[in-house]
């Protein structure tokens, strides 16, 4: 039963790190129909920035701001200049092996920068230590990393579902050449939400380099995981993000403790599942 | 200077108009090519064959069916791990079994996978194949028993054909890069008589327009499955043979890097046709190898390479060859006699 618990709250500390990426790379696709190859890429990115920025400082709670802003920087220069000139239709192609190229780049930066050899991050000294509930011990770190994952949700809902930006968002998703008619500048939404969208990437690579550690390759595994929870949810929603997260969090930490060699084999049986039953995902409208 | 230039931006069009006695010296060439140059460039020469072949196999689906797979390195690492298991392991290096078995195998798994992913299109079906063949990479990293976990397989044998006394191994340097010239005219040729079959134009007539495919009868389902377990099939033979040259099967094959190289080469050398392709990996392969041996951080330039690429020449080289050609043909009105196959050029290769 212990053994229970404490996988049950691994697995939620996985599917709310996955949510973060998830969220980000499904809004980007939502509003501009980019598949951000690049978006594994920025999270590690982050993370990076992130361990040199409490070398420097000593301080968590400066790496957890200033790495997002970092690369959200980075994302908007490269949404500004590159991405921009290659939206429409039928170009999909060309988005994604121009963020394929940007992938490429940013990791051998990372690999120039910081090497190739597993670096681990320590955690933030305010909540190091173990709790004990259910008669398990567990770590502070991980126990409020699903309270902030979960506030993070709650507060995208909030974002998306009630403010004048957030219906914007909804808006472009459905009909961004409408919302332009409207005299919104689309331009300007689409550049905000790519850089918001990397943000929540690097976010989640600062919250996540304590727990999974940083090498390069961890990249590819991201985006791939993420890849999956939005196949699974449905492209473009955040609801299907968050359950999706759920659903693949959990495969993946029963899997690994169950059947440590074919973890992965579980999460794509479960996506290939969805995809008999449903091609769009369990939330998904576009697409399919 | 003026004429210069006239001479040089001509020059691709006198290729294109005399592309029978290009493609006979070339062939020539290829034939006692590794007697005239140094061991270096034959190594480098199978490279970039064994990945003309790979290049080829994605353009039956990126570019004839319409089938944006980001996961064709599947294939090609599994074609590597099948021949690589039953090298090292059952000790058959005959190329009447290998050969067989591994198109088999590969074209097994890429009907299982497609049966799963075609049910996907457009961008769908380009994240599921790419988080499909990641799958495999990471099967291919966990499971060590089987497949050496990120090591790989190593110690690959040379391939041997015939048997008995009858029996022959590509040992020597220059009967392994005739082996992969063989392996890689076949390929052309097959695909070629494919692209232009019924079959090949069911596939076009689905990249075109699904829709009207299945109005007018056809089962499009089956004709992309077939598509796909087509080129996956060649995917693997291009790793069978990148397995005998690397002498290891490795996870790096399986990697999604290796497929988005692979995209690259199509779109760099023009999809939709089977000579873009092959220069298309000529390109990369060959710009890989000089600028890794210049900087250790050829990463980054082939990553700015691809992206002036897409942002500059969506049609690729042969895209721009053809161009030249339309160039020349419209200033001299005389020999623009073929209205037809001007508009259509991405079949410039159809001499």
């Amino acid at each position: 039963m212990e053994a229970f618990i404490t996988q049950l709250l691994n697995g939620l500390v996985t599917s709310m790190l996955l949510f973060i990426v998830a969220a980000g790379l499904s809004l980007i696709f939502g509003l501009m129909d980019v598949i951000n190859l690049a978006h594994g890429a920025f999270y590690l990115l982050g993370g990076y920035v992130a361990l040199t920025v409490m070398e420097q400082s000593g301080e968590f709670w400066r790496a957890l701001i200033y790495a997002p802003l970092i690369v959200a920087l980075l994302g908007l220069i490269i949404e500004v200049v590159f991405l921009r000139r290659l939206y429409g239709r039928h170009r999909h192609l060309e988005q994604v092996l121009l963020m394929f190229g940007v992938a490429l780049i940013v990791t051998d930066f990372i690999r120039a920068t910081w090497g190739a050899f597993v670096e681990s991050v320590p955690n933030p000294e305010l909540l190091s230590g173990h709790v004990t509930i259910f008669n398990v011990q567990y770590p502070v770190y991980r126990l409020s990393l699903i309270g902030f994952g979960l506030m993070l949700a709650f507060l995208l809902w909030l974002f998306i579902e009630r403010t004048r930006l957030g219906a914007i968002v909804r808006a472009g998703v459905s009909d961004a050449q409408m919302v332009g008619g409207l005299g919104i500048d689309v331009q300007r939404v689409f550049a905000a939400m790519f850089a918001f969208g990397t943000a929540l990437a690097a976010l989640a690579g600062v919250v996540g380099a304590p727990i999974f550690s940083l090498y390069p390759g961890l990249d590819s595994e991201v985006l791939i995981l993420a890849l999956v929870v939005v196949v699974i949810g449905g492209l473009g929603t955040l609801k299907g993000a968050f359950y999706g997260s759920l659903v693949i969090g959990l495969a993946d930490t029963f899997g690994k403790a169950a059947l440590p060699e074919f973890s992965r084999f579980l999460l794509f049986a479960v996506m290939a599942a969805v995809l008999l039953i449903r091609p769009t995902g369990l939330f998904g409208q576009k697409g399919g | 200077m003026a004429t210069l230039k006239a001479r040089l931006s001509t020059a691709p069009v006198w290729l294109i108009r005399h592309q029978r006695w290009a493609l006979i010296a070339a062939l020539a060439f290829a034939c006692i090519y590794p007697y005239v140059v140094r061991l270096y460039f034959v190594t480098l020469a199978e490279d970039v064959l064994i990945f003309a072949i790979f290049a080829m196999s994605l353009d039956l689906l990126l570019g004839y069916t319409g089938l944006t797979s980001f996961g064709h390195a599947a294939f090609f690492g599994a074609g590597a791990y099948l021949l690589a298991y039953l090298t090292t392991r059952f000790g058959v290096t005959n190329l009447v079994i290998t050969v067989p078995l591994v198109l088999l195998g590969t074209a097994m798994l890429a009907m299982l996978i497609g049966f799963f992913t075609l049910r996907t299109r457009g961008i769908y079906f380009l994240m599921v194949t790419l988080a499909f063949a990641q799958m495999l990479f990471s099967i291919a990293i966990n499971w060590s028993a089987v497949t050496g976990g990120s090591d790989g397989l190593p110690g690959v044998p040379r391939p041997s054909i015939g048997i008995g006394p009858l029996s022959f191994t590509f040992d020597s340097r220059e009967s392994f890069y005739y082996l992969i010239l063989v392996c890689f005219l076949l390929t052309y040729w097959l695909l070629r008589r494919i692209v232009n079959s019924p079959l090949g134009w069911a596939f076009r007539g689905i990249r075109e327009n699904e829709a009207r495919m299945r109005a007018l009868g056809y089962n499009t389902f089956r004709f992309k499955l077939a598509s796909f377990a087509i080129g996956g099939a060649f995917a693997g033979l291009a790793g069978l043979l990148q397995a005998h040259s690397a002498r290891i099967a490795s996870p790096e094959n399986l990697y999604w890097t290796m497929s988005g190289q692979v995209m690259i080469m199509v779109i760099v050398g023009g999809a939709s046709t089977l000579s873009g392709p092959v220069l298309g990996a000529a390109t990369v392969r060959l710009l890989r190898n000089f600028i890794s041996s210049a900087t250790p951080r050829w990463e980054t330039l082939m990553g700015a390479i691809f992206i002036l690429f897409v942002l500059f020449a969506r049609r690729g080289i042969v895209g721009v060859l053809s161009d030249a050609r339309k160039r020349f043909e419209a200033e001299r009105p005389a020999t623009a006699a073929r209205p037809a196959e001007i508009s259509e050029s991405p079949q410039a290769e159809a001499e």
